[in-house]
Formats: structure tokens, C-alpha cells, sequence
């Protein structure tokens, strides 16, 4: 048992005969960002369903600080972890405010009407996010790459110790993949922690402290992103040849090689 | 930036509430005698009132007006508390089957009921079962998991509709010409055969609906975001559909024993409200309630008097006023989700 601020230990997953998670045991430490990389289908997203119990693993153990998430009541849980899913339905033409006040909700009491406090947290997330400027708009309204800037500035106004974000960048412009993944920077700086879903690894590596590659089912490889971005890891997690070069400030770059230059070489 | 807040909430009640008492007094005018709101509100007001103003206000218009604004409050309410479950703005407080449940309980009382003895004052029991049976079985399917997806909570109750109409349609051409007419004014809903002591009962499913599924507001909100992102912040998602399904569920089913299949409120009204107050259940669960009970008075006063000397079924009301405004929601709904 370990005091991270997210810890999952030998966390298995099983679908009727389909094993999803096969142990998965991976730490984040406070006041860290880790990334988690893997082909589709690896496990990533199940695993961030695991530890915010909307799964229930079949077997292993997922703690908080210390404490197993079961101990927590749904409200308490929401406010120690916090998601941003990959996309969201959306079924009623709530305005973006509404939806981003919503991340209070595990802090208001029954109709949880919102404080002036709150508001202006909310307002305050925005404009750190960016998205002050279409407060007022209907979320139906929405392109995907701002829907996800809307859920992102949710998953903030919670407050939540730990941030759990399902690729958070898939429909956003390069600017906006590198906004986003600075505020996850600046959100771990205060001793809270991040475990970030992406599949752009260069800017994964860039932005955090530990990469963690998944493949069926389980943590092939956790620690430095430049150490674990290696072409064998790369082979074995993504089935693909790849080359590993540094960039100016010494994080890994990827390059995969195509089948054609490959047989080339 | 406008955030509601419990004085804005109120604000808009109070709105509400005018209305509604404004349709009351609509309701409590019309009719053949000519009395006018000097005198109806001078019956009101006097507790030993007698007569025949204070006979026709207060045994006749009065009932009538009271259970037509509970039934009216009780579909608006049930639906939209569907929608906010279904996470559909389409559904309506007859789509789970609830209600198909509650008529063929109903017409078996109308149809057959004479043979072994039961009168009209038997229906609405009757209706009541079939609604309770029909939560039971919903309730098995998926009201304990909120994993059973919404797709196929709503197929259930396709099903189990189709399965009673055709029942019904069943009982209906086995029925005689006094039964058939009876069945005919159930289907499309009518306050004409009301009893007074049901008032009661219909008000309390009411009370303890809103009651049960007020505090839920919040959440409701959460769910317009998917059930799993609702459970990430905090929401007991198994827990709300089980309070909105066993809720709405008896609402439905007491405004369908006393009225019938009154159609269109459950509908328009929460849609027409949302599009004016915006989606937040905390304001749009009560604004319903009101809503709901001044649209079904106000129809309920049109049946009563649009044609001389002959009272048209409320339902037949709704369902004329309601079907083109429904097409109107439902384009502006098309147009606002695809453009």
C-alpha cells in the first residue's frame, strides 16, 4: 500500500470471458503528471472508468493517498477525482456556464444553487481555458474541439485533488493541445496530480513526469518518457517500427517508420 | 451571464403561478350559466355560501377544475422527469407504457366490468393496478440498473404499449355500444366523468412525486451529460432512476385512472417551458407543475364550451392545440441540435 495520490495495484478487469485489464499496477504520485499511452483497445479508458468506479474491477485494489476509493462516498470520490471524457452526449441546450458550474456539484448541498464563490471560480477556469467568450452559447451549439475545452474547464471548477483526462486533446488545434496540456502542468504544480490519456506522445513526453505504456491489458513500462519511448517498447506496445530522436530541450520524439521505408531499410 | 438562483427560480414561479390562477378563474367562468368572476370569486370567498351560483361553483366547476389542474401538473411533471431520464427532450409520459398499462387495466373495468358486477367507480382502481403492474415489470427490467440503456428501457415500453393497444382494441370490438362509446371518451382522455374523492388521492401522488423527485433536480442536470459523467460528479445514477421511474410512474398512472389518455401535456408543456426558461430542472420540475395545470384548465375550459350545449373530450383539445405546436418544437429542437 502506497500513499500516491492515485495507486492502482494488481487491478484486473474481466468482461464475461474478455479480459480488459490484466493487473495493472501503476502509480501517481502527488503532484505529478502521467501519461498514459497504448494502442486503442489497450485498456486506457477502462482503467480510467476503473478508478473513478464507474467499473468495478473484478479483482486488485485502487487507493487514494492510501485510502481504497470503495471507503468513498460518490460525492466524496468527485471531490478527490475529477474526469474529462473523451466526448460527452449532450441531450438539453445547457449554456456553457451551466455546464462548467456543474463541476460544483459534489460541493453544493441537495439543489445545490451555486455561490457568488462559485461563479466566480467558474469564470475564473474559463478564462484560464479560454472559453469566456462563449459562456452564454447552448453546448449543442459547440464544435468537438470546444465541447472539450467546455468539459476541461468542468473537471477544473471541481477541484479535485486527482485529474483524470481521456485524450483531452483529440479534437483540439495545436495551439489549443498545447494550452491544454500547460494547465494540466500548472494544475500539478500545487501538489496535485494528473493522469493524462494521449496519443500524441511527443507532446505527452513534453508535458509529463511519467509515461506509462499499456498493452493488452497491462503497464508494459512506467517511468521517464525518454526512458520509456525506446523503439523495442514502441514494437511491442504499438507493433510498429519506430525511431526515438531528441528534440532541442531533450524530450523523445517519435518517428515511425512506414512499411515502405522500412523494407527499404 | 445569468445563473439561476433561488430568487430567479422564484421569480419565474411567481410568473407561473399567476397564470395558473388566472386559468383557475378561466376554468371556474366557463360554462353554460353565465356566472361572471364577481360572483364566482363572492362564492369563493364566503363559507356559507348557498344557492345555486354556489352549487354549480363549488359542486360542479370547482372538482373539475381542481382534479384538471392535479392531472395537468401530474403529466407535465411526469414528463419531464421521462426526459431528463431518457435523456430525450422527445419523450413523453406515455412512452415507457406506464400509461398502456393503465388503460387496458382501465377498459377491462369498462368492457367487462358490468358482467361481474363492478360499476364506473371501479375504473380508476382498476387503472391503477395496471399502472403498478406495468413500474413492477418496467422496474425489473431497469429500474435497479442503470446500465440497461435508455434504448432499451424505451423499446420495453414500445412493446408493452403495443401489446395493450392491441388488448384493447381486442376488449373494444368484443364491448357493446354503451361500453364502446365509454371506452372511446377513456382513450382520448375527458375530466367529464370525474368523482370528487378522487381529488384527493391524485394530489397526493402528487405532492409525494414532486417531493420525492424535486431534490433529484440537480442531478437530473448532471444526467443531461450522460449517465457515467452524472456518476463522476457525484450522482447515485442507479439510485435517481429508480426515484424518477417509481415517481413518475404513479403520477402518470393517477392522472390516466381519473382522466384517461389525455395526450400532449406531458410533452409540449416541459419542452415549451424549456425553450422559455431554459433546461434547468430545479426551475423547470415546478414551472411544469403549473404549467401543466394551467394548459389542461384552460383546454379542459374550451371543451366545455366550444360547442352550444355539447362538451367535447379534453384530450381531443390538447391533442388539436398540441400537435402543431409539438411540430413547431420539434423543428426548432432539429434546427438548433444540427445547425
Amino acid at each position: 500500500m502506497t500513499d500516491a495520490a492515485l495507486c492502482f495495484e494488481d487491478v484486473a478487469l474481466k468482461f464475461g470471458e474478455h479480459e480488459i485489464l490484466k493487473g495493472v499496477s501503476l502509480e501517481v504520485p502527488e503532484g505529478a503528471v502521467v501519461a498514459l499511452a497504448g494502442r486503442n483497445g489497450a485498456g486506457k479508458t477502462t482503467l480510467l472508468r476503473v478508478a473513478s468506479r464507474v467499473l468495478r474491477p473484478s479483482s486488485g485494489r485502487i487507493s487514494i493517498r492510501g485510502a481504497p476509493i470503495d471507503g468513498f462516498s460518490r460525492r466524496d470520490l468527485a471531490k478527490e477525482l475529477a474526469v474529462v471524457p473523451q466526448d460527452t452526449p449532450v441531450s438539453f441546450p445547457f449554456r456553457v456556464i451551466e455546464v462548467v458550474l456543474m463541476g460544483r456539484s459534489p460541493h453544493l448541498g441537495v439543489l445545490g444553487f451555486e455561490s457568488r464563490a462559485d461563479v466566480a471560480l467558474a469564470r475564473d477556469v474559463m478564462a484560464r481555458v479560454g472559453i469566456e467568450e462563449f459562456a452564454d452559447r447552448s453546448i449543442l451549439d459547440l464544435s468537438g474541439g470546444e465541447r472539450q475545452l467546455v468539459l476541461i474547464a468542468r473537471a477544473l471548477t471541481q477541484e479535485p485533488r486527482v485529474l483524470l483526462l481521456d485524450e483531452p486533446t483529440a479534437h483540439l488545434d495545436l495551439a489549443h493541445r498545447v494550452a491544454v496540456l500547460d494547465l494540466v502542468r500548472d494544475f500539478a504544480r500545487d501538489g496535485r496530480s494528473a493522469l493524462v490519456i494521449s496519443h500524441d506522445l511527443a507532446l505527452s513526453a513534453r508535458a509529463s513526469d511519467r509515461l506509462a505504456l499499456l498493452a493488452e491489458g497491462r503497464v508494459l513500462d512506467c517511468g521517464r518518457p525518454a526512458d520509456v519511448l525506446t523503439p523495442v517498447n514502441l514494437m511491442a506496445a504499438f507493433g510498429i517500427r519506430a525511431d526515438v530522436i531528441q528534440a532541442p530541450d531533450g524530450s523523445p520524439l517519435v518517428i515511425p517508420r512506414s512499411a515502405a521505408s522500412d523494407t527499404m531499410s | 451571464m445569468k445563473i439561476l438562483t433561488p430568487m430567479r427560480a422564484l421569480g419565474s414561479l411567481s410568473v407561473l403561478g399567476a397564470v395558473l390562477l388566472v386559468a383557475l378563474i378561466l376554468g371556474l367562468t366557463a360554462g353554460p350559466s353565465g356566472l361572471g368572476v364577481g360572483e364566482i370569486l363572492s362564492v369563493l370567498g364566503d363559507r356559507d355560501a348557498t344557492g345555486p351560483a354556489a352549487d354549480i361553483v363549488l359542486r360542479v366547476r370547482l372538482p373539475r377544475v381542481l382534479l384538471g389542474a392535479l392531472v395537468g401538473a401530474c403529466l407535465a411533471v411526469s414528463g419531464v422527469l421521462f426526459q431528463a431520464m431518457l435523456r430525450n427532450p422527445l419523450a413523453d409520459p406515455y412512452v415507457l407504457g406506464v400509461s398502456g398499462g393503465a388503460a387496458l387495466g382501465g377498459i377491462l373495468v369498462l368492457s367487462l366490468g358490468s358482467a361481474i358486477g363492478l360499476g364506473y367507480e371501479a375504473v380508476p382502481p382498476a387503472a391503477f393496478a395496471g399502472c403498478l403492474i406495468t413500474t413492477a415489470v418496467l422496474y425489473a427490467i431497469a429500474g435497479a440498473n442503470a446500465r440497461v440503456s435508455t434504448t432499451s428501457l424505451l423499446l420495453t415500453g414500445v412493446v408493452f404499449n403495443a401489446f395493450a393497444s392491441a388488448a384493447i382494441v381486442f376488449l373494444a370490438s368484443m364491448a357493446g355500444l354503451t361500453e364502446g362509446a365509454s371506452i372511446f371518451l377513456w382513450l382520448i382522455g375527458s375530466l367529464s366523468s370525474i368523482r370528487t374523492e378522487v381529488t384527493g388521492w391524485v394530489a397526493m401522488f402528487l405532492v409525494l412525486g414532486l417531493g420525492s423527485t424535486f431534490p433529484l433536480a440537480r442531478s437530473l442536470n448532471l444526467s443531461a451529460l450522460g449517465g457515467e459523467s452524472a456518476e463522476q460528479l457525484g450522482v447515485d445514477i442507479d439510485r435517481q432512476r429508480r426515484v424518477v421511474l417509481i415517481a413518475s410512474s404513479l403520477m402518470v398512472g393517477a392522472a390516466v385512472s381519473v382522466a384517461g389518455m389525455i395526450g400532449f401535456v406531458g410533452l409540449i408543456i416541459p419542452h415549451l417551458l424549456r425553450l422559455i426558461l431554459g433546461p434547468d430542472h430545479r426551475l423547470l420540475i415546478p414551472a411544469s407543475a403549473f404549467g401543466g395545470a394551467a394548459f389542461l384548465v384552460v383546454c379542459d375550459a374550451i371543451a366545455r364550451t366550444i360547442l352550444d350545449g355539447r362538451e367535447l373530450p379534453v384530450g381531443a383539445i390538447t391533442a388539436l392545440a398540441g400537435g402543431p405546436l409539438f411540430l413547431w418544437l420539434l423543428r426548432r429542437y432539429h434546427q438548433r441540435v444540427f445547425s
